[in-house]
């Protein structure tokens, strides 16, 4: 007769743990940061349609690292959350604290209950109307929620590059000086990122209702300094994005990031 | 409310409808209670121009014969390069205007794109045909969609009758009780490629005329500075005429009118006191 083997359930937890971690790790970071218009999120994302920080509602951005197409299902998850609340109720009960509770509880119960866990670590960022702060729930893949007003810092290499943003980090930056920042962050010693490897995307008061706009290639170039010799790339490149919000998609071109000259 | 995460076979797609019924919360048209006296909305009309298409409407929300309120809204942003206008059983009208605007927004969220201008279209020919069964007891909503074409660079306007069927229209439309006497206007005045000014002008006359004639539109109150709504939709997005503009418009118009009744000069003055 076979035993059924014993398994302590701290052991258990403790492999979940390392096996979601081991996931998130093999991914890239990503920095979410107040600036002085309301949230920067950038993230390093080679790819131009697979997104890691999209939309949730007017003033709510999501972001996700790890494996994509188990963020993905909770940012969808996301969007019918809020799309549902705005319209049973109104479009101003719809806020972040609760979504990031649901998010919490679900990965806290799928951590628990099932056999695999969620490889994912996600945020939800909001932008603060009068009288709120800015805020940023970062929930991790076993259902810890913590709540920031500064920045948070998503992926494998979390700590290094949390100590990276924290020695400069100041909440009145403009949005070049606050991208640059969290670039020069995200990339650290020794390495650097062009346009061409990042997902940039804000939650801004100067946006109206829906706070939430993708950060073109065209700008990005502009924060990196590239374009003093603007000129001098008449066609070839091929991924200047055009328009915020509502940018079709055909027009953006998936292939290899191409070297940035720095 | 807890998070609506569907199995991969029942997952409601980027449909919103869809998903208010998964979630058991009433979509259109799920009501079966009528009441005695419903609010009708009335006049909007449409027309294009050079650079997109402009879209107009009165403010009169009746009551059988009395007016139920004066400052009702029938244009609205349906998205951010079109609107939507609408004729009907007020409380239904709104509504449906309220899940279209969010399902526009959800498909664009979910899918990362937005839809294109006839999807749209068709979305909102689903909607007025999910309600046919209470246009049938009388509480028809009809909604006139126009929008600015992203991808052939062009305004476009959908016309829709109760049974959702849906036509596109080459210049103008109007619908509501006032429909035909704005529709007449426009088309007097109409002429391919009208500048902005122009056509809001025209948009402007042709409500004055269908208030002049239908009991169920609202004309230009001068008295409370209520005036009707335009909108104007081009490859900028949509954007609502400012009020003072369109209150100088009307006022113009009915100065004209005015002038034109005086008895000036060389015609027939008939029957001066000495």
């Amino acid at each position: 007769m076979t035993m059924p083997f014993y398994v302590a359930p701290e052991q258990v937890m403790k492999d979940r743990a390392e096996y979601a971690q081991k996931g998130i790790a093999r991914g890239r970071s990503l920095i979410a940061t107040v600036y002085a218009d309301g949230v920067l999120i950038v993230a390093e994302n080679p790819s131009r349609s697979l997104h890691k920080i999209s939309e949730i509602y007017d003033r709510i951005a999501f972001a996700g690292v790890g494996k994509y197409n188990e963020y993905d299902q909770l940012r969808v998850a996301g969007v019918r959350h809020a799309d549902t609340k705005g319209f049973a109720f109104s479009r101003e009960d719809v806020d972040a604290r609760s979504l990031a509770n649901l998010y919490a509880q679900f990965l806290g119960n799928v951590f628990t209950h099932e056999m695999k866990p969620l490889e994912v670590e996600i945020l939800v960022a909001e932008l603060g109307t009068a009288g709120r702060n800015d805020q940023l729930y970062h929930i991790a893949y076993e259902g810890t929620i913590t709540d920031e007003d500064r920045f948070a810092v998503l992926g494998g290499d979390a700590e290094t590059i949390t100590e990276r943003v924290a020695a400069d980090w100041r909440a009145d930056r403009d949005l070049l000086t606050a991208i640059r920042a969290a670039v020069s962050a995200l990339a650290g010693p020794g390495r650097t990122l062009g346009p061409g490897d990042l997902e940039v995307a804000l939650l801004s008061r100067a946006n109206g209702r829906r706070a939430f706009r993708r950060v073109t290639n065209g700008e990005l170039e502009a924060a990196f300094g590239v374009g003093g010799g603007d000129t001098s790339a008449p066609a070839g490149e091929g991924t200047v994005r055009t328009s915020g919000g509502e940018d079709d998609q055909a027009a953006v071109s998936d292939t290899s990031p191409e070297e940035p000259p720095s | 409310m807890a998070l609506p995460l569907f199995p991969p076979t029942e997952d409601p797609g980027p449909d919103f409808s869809a998903l208010l019924r998964r979630s058991g919360l009433p979509t259109v048209s799920q009501g079966h209670e009528l009441a005695p006296s419903v609010r009708h909305a009335t006049t909007v009309a449409a027309l294009r121009f050079a650079e997109g298409i402009v879209m107009a409407g009165d403010r009169r929300a009746t009551e059988g014969h009395s007016i139920a309120h004066r400052a009702m809204e029938k244009v609205f942003p349906a998205d951010r390069y079109s609107a939507v206008a609408i004729a009907g059983a007020a409380g239904f009208a709104v509504e449906m205007v309220r899940l279209f605007q969010t399902q526009l927004e959800h498909y664009e969220k979910v899918e990362g794109v937005t839809l294109s201008l006839e999807g749209k279209a068709n979305q909102l020919a689903q909607m007025v045909r999910q309600h046919l069964p209470l246009a049938m007891q009388g509480l028809a909503v009809v909604p006139l969609f126009a929008g600015y074409d992203l991808a052939r660079a062009t305004g476009r306007i959908f016309t829709y009758d109760v049974t959702g069927g849906h036509y596109e229209e080459a210049d103008f439309q109007a619908t509501g009780s006032g429909g035909r006497d704005a529709r007449t206007t426009i088309k007097l005045g109409y002429r391919e490629g009208l500048s902005r000014s122009d056509a809001v002008e025209l948009a402007v006359q042709a409500l004055y005329e269908a208030a002049d004639e239908d009991a169920g539109t609202g004309g230009p109150d001068v008295v409370r500075g209520i005036y009707p709504i335009v909108a104007v939709v081009t490859a900028d997005g949509y954007a609502e005429v400012p009020e003072p503009e369109v209150a100088d418009r009307f006022n113009t118009l009915i100065a004209r009118k005015h002038a034109e009744r005086e008895p000036t000069g060389g015609v027939t003055g008939g029957g001066e006191p000495a």
